[in-house]
């Protein structure tokens, strides 16, 4: 077993993570920042494509307690109000910086503002972004260059985390293996902080990239740490779904829906939206829930398209302005040929983000000392529901608290790095179980299971159903991984995955199960409406192999209260 | 009549005898070669090794491979109804299958 120290280590290398690492560095601090990918590409930071939302006041006026009252809208009751402070108090002073090293938002026409857009949810426009669809990228790569010249973080990819190492209740570093290689890894770190990011590849229909199966969440469960508010999954109403579109975000339609009123029609060639209330012909004023219920509505009363999902259609729009609207993305399009002029695309609702995530404070502290999380992989400042924006500024804003944070608990007197252990030790050693089945095929099937029983629309059946499924999948797994093959062997991760996202998939589907209630992103179809008495976050831990579900009032409440 | 995509791929670690290997793969216009990659993982051999994160945005570029001779992007490089080529990068250190050491040398376990 490859044994390293250092002062701070960083799991995960997206916007969070190399936010923390920098801040932690700039701290004092000695860093290794790892990622079970390659570094600043790995994530959902890198292929973000729209905007960042932020109180700058560059486009119209605009205030902090604006954007905070906007989120808290959103959030529907249950938002983390000291997070959710943060995040928008923070934001601007991250957004300023990332635009001084030079990510280059966009900029009005004369070269003096920050350009910002409007996006919905929000009251004014607060959006930056930088084009062509290029943000997230961009993100990425400016945090990537700040990295390169800081001695005191040390960045390895293709290193899978397989558990937080404790010992006595205190989070000692990490434990995993080198995928290129195979050997076993551990990190002894006096702080360690878990910027995983979220678990859309729990979803067979998703936007997800192959490493958000939210390892992080399972994690922090077997370290210790608390989980919450993983009953909401936010999905985005009209992903892409055919004709096979690639090199393009599945998620790119919807500011182009936004601005030329894309026609949302059935297989009859109706447009439905109406008859789901709200929608004006021709205009885009279905909000993002309405077009998802809409969507499910239609394809379960056999009008969906023949993929399974609904048309998005363009044609009624002018080509001159499409070609406006569309830029060099028409092209892009045709080489994939789709020819908008003359015919719809299908779409369907799509697994996004994940609002629910690791429990922790506004020092990113989770209540294992010594451990950390931040990014998507915490839960709480968007509550029930995300506006679109705040994501990429909750990476940022609680990568550098939790970087900041980490290092001042690395640097305390009297904190020591030790060799922690950890439940997949003995399976890193070399413990092999029988060639199971095909471990790939198994995590398509978990895909399938969750996007049929626990996606947008749930009833107690479904839930119930699936929880029983993911019993017998975890059954079928067993105690351990398939004999390592050498290096980069993938079936070998597919199990480690399906560990992770089993008991993940788990944690989402008993905590849906238990709200009976329907409220933002967690709707449920046997219990309709918004219940006061559900206005609690609803907590997971994890004891004696068990997963245990408790109640919190909303911390809103809370301090109303 | 289904069309089926012909994937040819070299296969093997570091010092052993490369081999190359045939897949068939259903072939539906406008998939991918890293969709028949994946197709191939979950319906046939899920041991064969290939590097990508995003799968659609053409953002990680992890999937850099040679692809009828030619250095790209599986996720964008389209897959054909027939024989294709898929190699690993010959210009990298070889990891296994398709997978090559791509990341910068200080982005590395070793050095
Ligand atoms: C397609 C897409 C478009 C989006 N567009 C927008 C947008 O326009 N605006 C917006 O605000 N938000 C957007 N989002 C959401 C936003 O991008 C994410 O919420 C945010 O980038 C998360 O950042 P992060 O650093 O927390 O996680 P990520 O960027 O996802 O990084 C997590 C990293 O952790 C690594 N990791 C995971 N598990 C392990 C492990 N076990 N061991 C080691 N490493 C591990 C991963 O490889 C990954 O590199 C979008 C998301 C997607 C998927
Ligand atoms: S899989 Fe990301 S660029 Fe090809």
């Amino acid at each position: 077993m490859l044994e390293l120290e250092t002062d701070v280590l960083v799991i995960g290398a997206g916007g969070a993570g190399m936010y923390a690492a920098l801040a932690a560095a700039q701290a004092g601090a000695r860093v290794l920042l790892v990622d079970r990918g390659l570094i600043g590409r790995a994530g959902a930071t890198v292929m973000a494509q729209m905007t960042v939302a932020v109180a700058l006041g560059e486009e119209c006026p605009d205030t902090t307690a604006a954007h905070y009252a906007d989120t808290l809208a959103a959030g529907r009751g249950l938002c983390d109000p000291a997070l959710a402070r943060l995040l928008v108090e923070d934001g601007p002073a991250r957004i300023r910086e990332m635009d001084a090293w030079g990510v280059g938002w966009a900029r009005s026409a004369d070269g003096g503002h920050i350009r910002q857009v409007h996006a919905p949810g929000h009251d004014r426009a607060r959006c930056v972004y930088v084009d062509f669809l290029n943000t997230g990228p961009a993100v990425s790569r400016t945090l990537r260059t700040r990295l390169n010249p800081v001695a005191a973080v040390r960045r390895i990819g293709d290193i899978v985390v397989t558990d937080i190492a404790t010992r006595g209740g205190v989070a000692t570093g990490a434990v995993g293996y080198h995928l290129a290689s195979g050997a076993a890894v551990r990190f002894s770190a006096a702080a360690t902080v878990i910027a995983t990011g979220g678990l859309t590849r729990l979803y067979a229909r998703n936007s997800a990239s192959a490493n958000m199966g939210g390892d992080g969440f399972a994690l922090a469960l077997r370290a210790g740490a608390q989980l919450l508010d993983m009953e909401f999954v936010q999905f985005f109403p009209i992903g892409h779904l055919a004709p096979r579109l690639i090199g393009m975000d599945p998620i790119m339609w919807d500011p182009f829906r936004y601005k030329l009123g894309g026609r949302l029609l059935n297989a009859a060639g109706e447009e439905f939206g109406e008859r789901y209330g709200r929608e004006q012909s021709g205009r885009y004023e279905l909000t993002r829930d309405v077009a998802t219920y809409a969507i499910f509505k239609e394809v379960e009363a056999g009008r969906g398209s023949p993929a399974g999902g609904a048309y998005l259609s363009f044609t009624h729009v002018p080509e001159a302005r499409l070609r406006e609207a569309f830029g060099p993305v028409i092209d892009r399009l045709a080489k994939n040929g789709i020819d908008l002029t003359r015919q719809a695309v299908e779409v369907a609702p799509i697994a996004h983000y994940h609002m629910g995530g690791v429990a922790v404070g506004a020092d990113m502290a989770t209540r294992v000392p010594g451990l950390f999380a931040c990014g998507e992989a915490v839960g709480g400042a968007n509550g029930a529901n995300r506006l679109s924006g705040n994501a990429i500024t909750e990476a940022l804003v609680f990568g550098e608290v939790a970087g900041r944070h980490a290092a001042a608990h690395a640097r305390a007197p009297g904190v020591a790095r030790l060799r922690g252990d950890a439940p997949s030790l003995p399976l890193l050693a070399g413990a092999s179980g029988p060639p199971g089945r095909n471990p790939a095929a198994a995590l398509v099937r978990l895909q399938a299971l969750m996007g049929e029983s626990v996606g947008p629309f749930r009833t107690h059946e479904k839930l119930a159903a699936a929880a029983g499924a993911l019993a017998a999948m975890e059954a079928e797994l067993g105690d351990a991984p398939p004999a390592a093959a050498g290096g980069y062997d993938l079936a070998r991760l597919d199990w480690f995955d399906l560990r992770n996202m089993l008991l993940t998939a788990r944690c989402v589907t008993a905590a849906a199960l238990a709200r009976t209630e329907s409220r933002g992103a967690h709707q449920r179809e046997d219990m309709p409406g918004m219940l006061p008495d559900w206005e609690v976050n609803q907590m997971i831990d994890w004891q004696d192999g068990r997963l245990r579900l408790t109640r919190r009032a909303a911390a809103g409440v809370r301090a109303a209260a | 009549m289904t069309l089926t995509a012909e994937l040819h791929i070299r296969r093997g670690g570091p010092g052993e005898a490369p081999r190359e290997q045939v897949f068939h793969v259903p072939y539906a216009p406008g998939q991918s070669v890293l969709d028949a990659l994946r197709w191939i993982r979950v319906n046939a051999d899920p041991s064969l090794a290939v590097r990508f994160s995003c799968i659609n945005a053409n953002a990680c570029k992890e999937c850099m491979m040679q692809i009828d001779g030619r250095a790209g992007y599986a996720c964008t490089a389209r897959l054909t109804a027939g024989p294709m080529r898929v190699a690993p990068l010959p210009s990298k250190a070889l990891v296994r299958d398709l997978v090559t050491e791509i990341a910068p040398p200080e982005e590395r376990l070793t050095r």
